[in-house]
């Protein structure tokens, strides 16, 4: 396995060959990623991706707040996807508490999930196609992107840091109407992929592009700690949402897309049928809606509604009490992993009794996905480590944390 | 949905994969081994941790083949001060173990697996960078996170959350 660590690129080790810098502030490194390449010509001879630019030290911050403080923290970890990581989140302080959360928070969660996914396939399909060169392809995601913020809009107040799921449930009851636009969308949006497909897949120059360019095997991936859609890319059947369900996934039914080449154009493939098989999931998920409470009846934990907590001196009470001492939660530890759009995101939240967290961590699908560029772009072109560096999808917000 | 207790003797664990391989290897190896909120956990003796790793890794019923994550908690001022946690998972049959070794605070030193999964490079220089634990056999074990240049290891129980250098 000697072949999968590489050896740092510092200086250049032959006469022929010369070191590129690439970032951080390089438009295609989506965010503040360096690369170092030693290149020979146009060919990468060796590459080490420089992370740490964007680290702001999350994780210790945690320590320092209430478990329900943390919430809005994880959003600003992966700003693409903030409520997969609020679920994540809840789902781990929940397990500690041994909380059960009503039928109707879990099909909320799982449809907000879904349209959380979509969003940030849609930006990674825009930029991955901008990166290549086919610009259109961007004004076209970002259009069902708007559609997808406005509605995020709708029901938390907030575009991209929603903070919507809280500890016990949801923080509001969806607005009225708010499902009838879900449902315009959803049946709306399959004809949308089809115009990006239409755009791409067959598209000679994106073929050209992305067909056997940075290729990884699945024991090289599986070695190599990537999840999600690199890992299905090369073959490897495995989505947790299917196989280790939380958040009542077992109830919904739905394709793993799996590509066999381990190529840029698999790992799209797979994202893009992903787009489908999420839109059908957010369709099952209106049809199924359950009634009741949106919020889990744990008075000590969940903050009380508004109306009561002004006209009912109890509810007054543990809202005060919530907010100004924050609830204990047992000792132990949980680490809960979802499917989030990049891979497998964990957190691992360790607790001592009190009401703060002792200690949060999060297993960031990225950084682990990142550990598979060097297998991928070594003595090959340096276009194609464009490609390869869309084609795993990084958010450098989380790989930094 | 009132707590289960946590099931701390390894006599009932033992149906568990990855505690019955590791106990019928080396009974010695495990310290303890504790199973609460549905998860798994072993503590390890530190000086088996890479050959407990490439067992658990080629189990032919039950293959650990994926490290999830590796990470560290700061037990300060308390000793041993150290706990290094990895989490596994089995993509065969969909199965969890976290693996914890401790370490004391005057030599927070432990073999690298690396060579076991080479996922765990990036993990263990961030545990190094944000925790100070050296990892022996690491091919590169410098900071990943923090600059170059910083002094001290910020997730650690003693390191302020606010303040300047």
């Amino acid at each position: 396995m000697s072949h999968m660590t590489p050896m740092p690129v510092m200086e250049a080790t032959q006469d022929r060959t010369m070191i590129l810098n690439m970032g951080p502030q390089h438009p295609s490194t989506h965010g503040v990623l360096r690369v170092i390449l030693e290149i020979d010509g146009e060919n990468v001879v060796r590459i080490m991706p420089d992370i740490g630019y964007l680290h702001t030290g999350i994780e210790k911050t945690c320590e320092a707040k209430f478990y329900q403080q943390v919430v809005p923290l994880t959003d600003r970890i992966d700003y693409l996807c903030p409520m997969t990581n609020n679920l994540c989140y809840v789902l781990a302080v929940e397990k500690l508490l041994g909380l059960e959360i009503p039928p109707k928070a879990q099909w909320l969660r799982v449809l907000m999930n879904e349209l959380t996914r979509i969003n940030s396939h849609l930006v990674w399909l825009g930029t991955h196609a901008m990166d290549i060169g086919a610009l259109t392809v961007f004004l076209y995601c970002f259009r069902e992107r708007e559609d997808i913020l406005r509605l995020f809009e709708a029901i938390s107040g907030q575009r991209m840091m929603t903070s919507y799921f809280r500890i016990g449930g949801v923080a509001l009851e969806p607005p009225l109407g708010f499902f009838d636009r879900v449902r315009e969308f959803a049946n709306r949006f399959p004809s949308k992929v089809d115009e990006y497909e239409n755009l791409l897949t067959g598209n000679p120059i994106w073929v050209m592009r992305t067909k056997g360019v940075a290729r990884i095997t699945a024991e090289d991936a599986i070695a190599l700690g990537a999840s999600g859609p690199t890992l299905r890319g090369s073959g490897v059947d495995i989505d947790l949402r299917r196989d280790m369900p939380y958040s009542g996934y077992e109830n919904f039914k739905f394709k793993v897309p799996v590509a066999q080449e381990g190529d840029v154009f698999a790992r799209y493939m797979c994202r893009v049928r992903e787009l489908r098989e999420s839109i059908a999931i957010v369709q099952q998920a209106l049809d199924g809606m359950p009634q009741g409470p949106s919020k889990a009846d744990a008075p000590k934990v969940v903050l009380p509604d508004r109306e009561k907590m002004k006209t009912q001196m109890e509810a007054l009470i543990y809202h005060f009490k919530i907010i100004t001492e924050g609830f204990a939660v047992p000792a132990g530890e949980v680490y809960q992993a979802v499917e989030s759009p990049r891979g497998e995101m964990g957190y691992y939240v360790v607790s001592d009794g009190t009401a703060k967290p002792y200690r949060v961590h999060m297993r960031s699908a990225c950084l682990a996905n990142m550990q598979t560029l060097p297998q991928m772009c070594e003595g090959r072109l340096i276009a194609d480590v464009v490609a390869a560096i869309g084609s795993i999808d990084i958010v450098l917000g989380e790989i930094d944390r | 949905m009132a707590l289960a207790p946590a099931i701390t003797d390894l006599e009932q664990l033992k149906e568990h994969p990855a505690v019955a391989r590791l106990v019928e290897w080396n009974r010695m190896a495990v310290e303890g081994a504790k199973f609460d909120r549905d998860e798994m956990s072993i503590w390890l003796e530190r000086s088996v941790l890479r050959e407990a790793c490439v067992l658990l890794r080629d189990d032919s019923g039950c293959p650990f083949n994926f490290l999830s994550d590796v990470t560290c908690v700061d037990w300060y001022p308390n000793e041993p001060r150290f706990e290094v946690v990895y989490h596994l998972l089995s993509i065969l049959k969909k199965e969890r173990v976290r693996l914890k070794v401790r370490l004391s605070a005057d030599s927070p030193v432990i073999d690298s697996v690396t060579s076991v999964w080479p996922a765990a490079n990036y993990f263990e220089r961030e545990v190094y960078d944000l925790f100070g634990v050296r990892f022996t056999g690491h091919p590169y074990l410098r900071r990943l996170l923090m600059p170059e240049d910083w002094e001290g290891h910020p997730l650690r129980k003693d390191y302020p959350v606010e303040g300047y250098r």
